[in-house]
């Protein structure tokens, strides 16, 4: 298995110069769920066994929790979750007017916290984040991707492309270097996706629990022996920007399990 | 903490149905150390029952084995319209309960 | 004088050579074979185990160690005079062997039960069922877990 995975890095490492990393044709963009097994599929299939649903419940009721010292919660501005945040997912990351540049799906659900229910902003990857996060981007399932196409988000998504291309750690790296030109090999055990984030936050099999995008980024940059960007940082939303406008049509899934 | 339960809102009477259940926990095994050598304290769940109108139809013990938000699936002869109960208990006085109803006909 | 790392290589070298205390393990808490022996037989006590009856799925190669689905079923009739009372299930090569005791009676119809269990490495998983005339029946399966790619460190 040793030897494999480092047969394996290095048929990357040589085959990677000769290939232009290009962009996957819509009609060839392929969801991590197909490159699992059938026995995660199911568990992601079915709603009462899927574990990232327990999440979504907890999400669910934080969505109807007064906080804050404005003492309103999130219904109490948004209504029913299922109509006024269906579709809003698949928009994220998307522009802040005020900020001028893009923020993340937990980020606009801080943003609401501070601003309008006076309330303290929730930790990165904390129970209730992900829950909210999770509640909310679940009322866009089966909703086709459509982040980045605001014109005002254009130069973010090409921040994010480019730190998409660009080599990086010990074992010199790119995103695109696996997930562009390697997809469906397989990198020791476990196949090579081509990293389309249609499920987030999700259930992964590995953590145990629900988990951001931006945790995914960071593990695969510790994965490259790279030092991982904060969470929050310009250029993880640029790069989970991108991300999502490179997985545009795809239908949101959350919340997926992955292995 | 919230769970998922699955029991048919109707079954008929002496048919078999299957019940899943679906539960928050995060079972850590007591086997687990932090970055600086201490050992992370077992806190998982240790027994899960369920009574139907009353009367235990399936128990489980679980140990450190059992992955983390543990699932159940188990079957039962439905005998008559009521009410199921499950009960998830664990280390540190863990107790959580739930309940769902059937139309026996 | 603390001991310098030549003189701690030697001592360590030295125990192996000595070959009566073997050279610390890198997983002192794994249950071996002996230990899954014992959690048996705590349950099952002398009685003899039979091969059959039992069936046991799960995936022979896992994605993931840390979240395996598993179903143990059992052929039997599950009248009130012949019935499954208990499925144990046990593994060969985690910390500890034993992973779940499910108790069943007459009523539960049909003798199955699924969960979804941890496998620290490749190795053996064992059930066992109890049935009402207190006879045993097992099954065992291997199952390979492959490792991703790139995992987290642990924090």
């Amino acid at each position: 298995m040793r030897v494999w995975r480092a047969i394996a890095a290095a048929a990357l490492l040589a085959a990677a110069p000769a290939l232009l990393a290009g962009e996957i044709p819509i009609d060839a963009r392929r969801s991590g769920y197909s490159f699992m097994g059938p026995d995660t599929r199911a568990m992601q299939d079915d709603d009462t066994s899927n574990p990232g649903m327990l999440f979504v419940l907890e999400g669910e009721a934080l969505w109807g929790k007064k906080t804050g010292n404005a003492e309103k919660s999130c219904a109490d501005c948004h209504g029913d979750a299922r109509s006024s945040m269906k579709g809003v997912a698949a928009r994220y990351p998307a522009i802040d007017k005020a900020l001028a540049r893009p923020v993340t799906l937990d980020q606009r659900i801080n943003r609401c916290r501070t601003n309008h229910q006076q309330a303290t902003p929730l930790l990165y990857e904390s129970r209730d984040l992900l829950a909210l996060s999770a509640f909310v981007a679940h009322q866009s399932r089966g909703v086709a991707i459509s982040a980045g196409d605001d014109p005002q988000a254009k130069p973010f998504v090409e921040q994010g492309r480019e730190l998409f291309m660009q080599r990086e750690g010990q074992l010199n790296l790119a995103c695109t270097n696996c997930h562009d030109d390697n997809f469906d090999r397989r990198l020791a055990g476990a196949p090579v996706t081509q990293g389309q984030p249609t499920g987030y936050p999700l259930y992964r099999l590995e953590w145990q629990t629900l988990g951001s995008l931006e945790r995914r980024l960071r593990s695969c940059m510790s994965g490259v022996r790279a030092q991982a960007y904060d969470y929050g940082s310009p250029e993880l939303v640029a790069l989970e920007l991108y991300l999502m406008s490179r997985a545009r049509g795809l239908p949101m899934e959350t919340p997926a399990v992955r292995p | 903490m919230p769970a998922l339960i699955n029991v048919p809102a109707k079954a008929k009477r002496g048919g078999v149905i299957e019940i899943r259940t679906l539960t928050s926990h995060i079972m850590e095994t007591g086997f687990r150390h932090t970055v600086d050598g201490k050992l992370v304290p077992r806190d998982i769940i240790t027994s899960f029952t369920c009574r139907y109108n009353g009367d235990e139809i399936f128990r489980a013990d679980l140990f450190p084995a059992i992955a983390a938000n543990p699932y159940l699936s188990f079957f039962t002869v439905a005998k008559e319209s009521g009410k199921f109960e499950f009960e998830w208990i664990g280390d540190n006085g863990y107790s959580s309960t739930a309940s769902a109803s059937i139309i026996v006909e | 004088m603390p001991p310098t790392r030549r003189q701690f290589l030697s001592l360590a070298g030295g125990v192996t050579a000595a070959g009566a205390i073997p050279i610390v393990t890198l997983h002192p808490l794994q249950a071996t074979p002996a230990t899954l022996n014992s959690a048996i037989r705590n349950v099952v006590g002398e009685a003899q185990i039979r091969n059959g009856r039992v069936k046991l799925d799960i995936p022979p190669l896992v994605e993931n160690g840390n979240t395996v689905p598993m179903t143990v079923s059992v052929a039997s009739a599950m009248t009130a005079d012949d019935h499954v009372k208990s499925i144990h299930v046990f593994n060969e090569k985690n910390p500890q062997p034993n992973i779940a005791n499910f108790y069943l009676g007459p009523s539960s119809g049909r003798p199955q039960v699924s969960t979804r269990i941890r496998l620290a490495d490749t190795q053996k998983v064992v059930a066992i069922a109890r049935l009402s005339d207190d006879t045993f029946w097992q099954i065992a399966a291997d199952v390979v877990v492959t490792l991703a790619a790139c995992t987290e460190e642990m924090n």
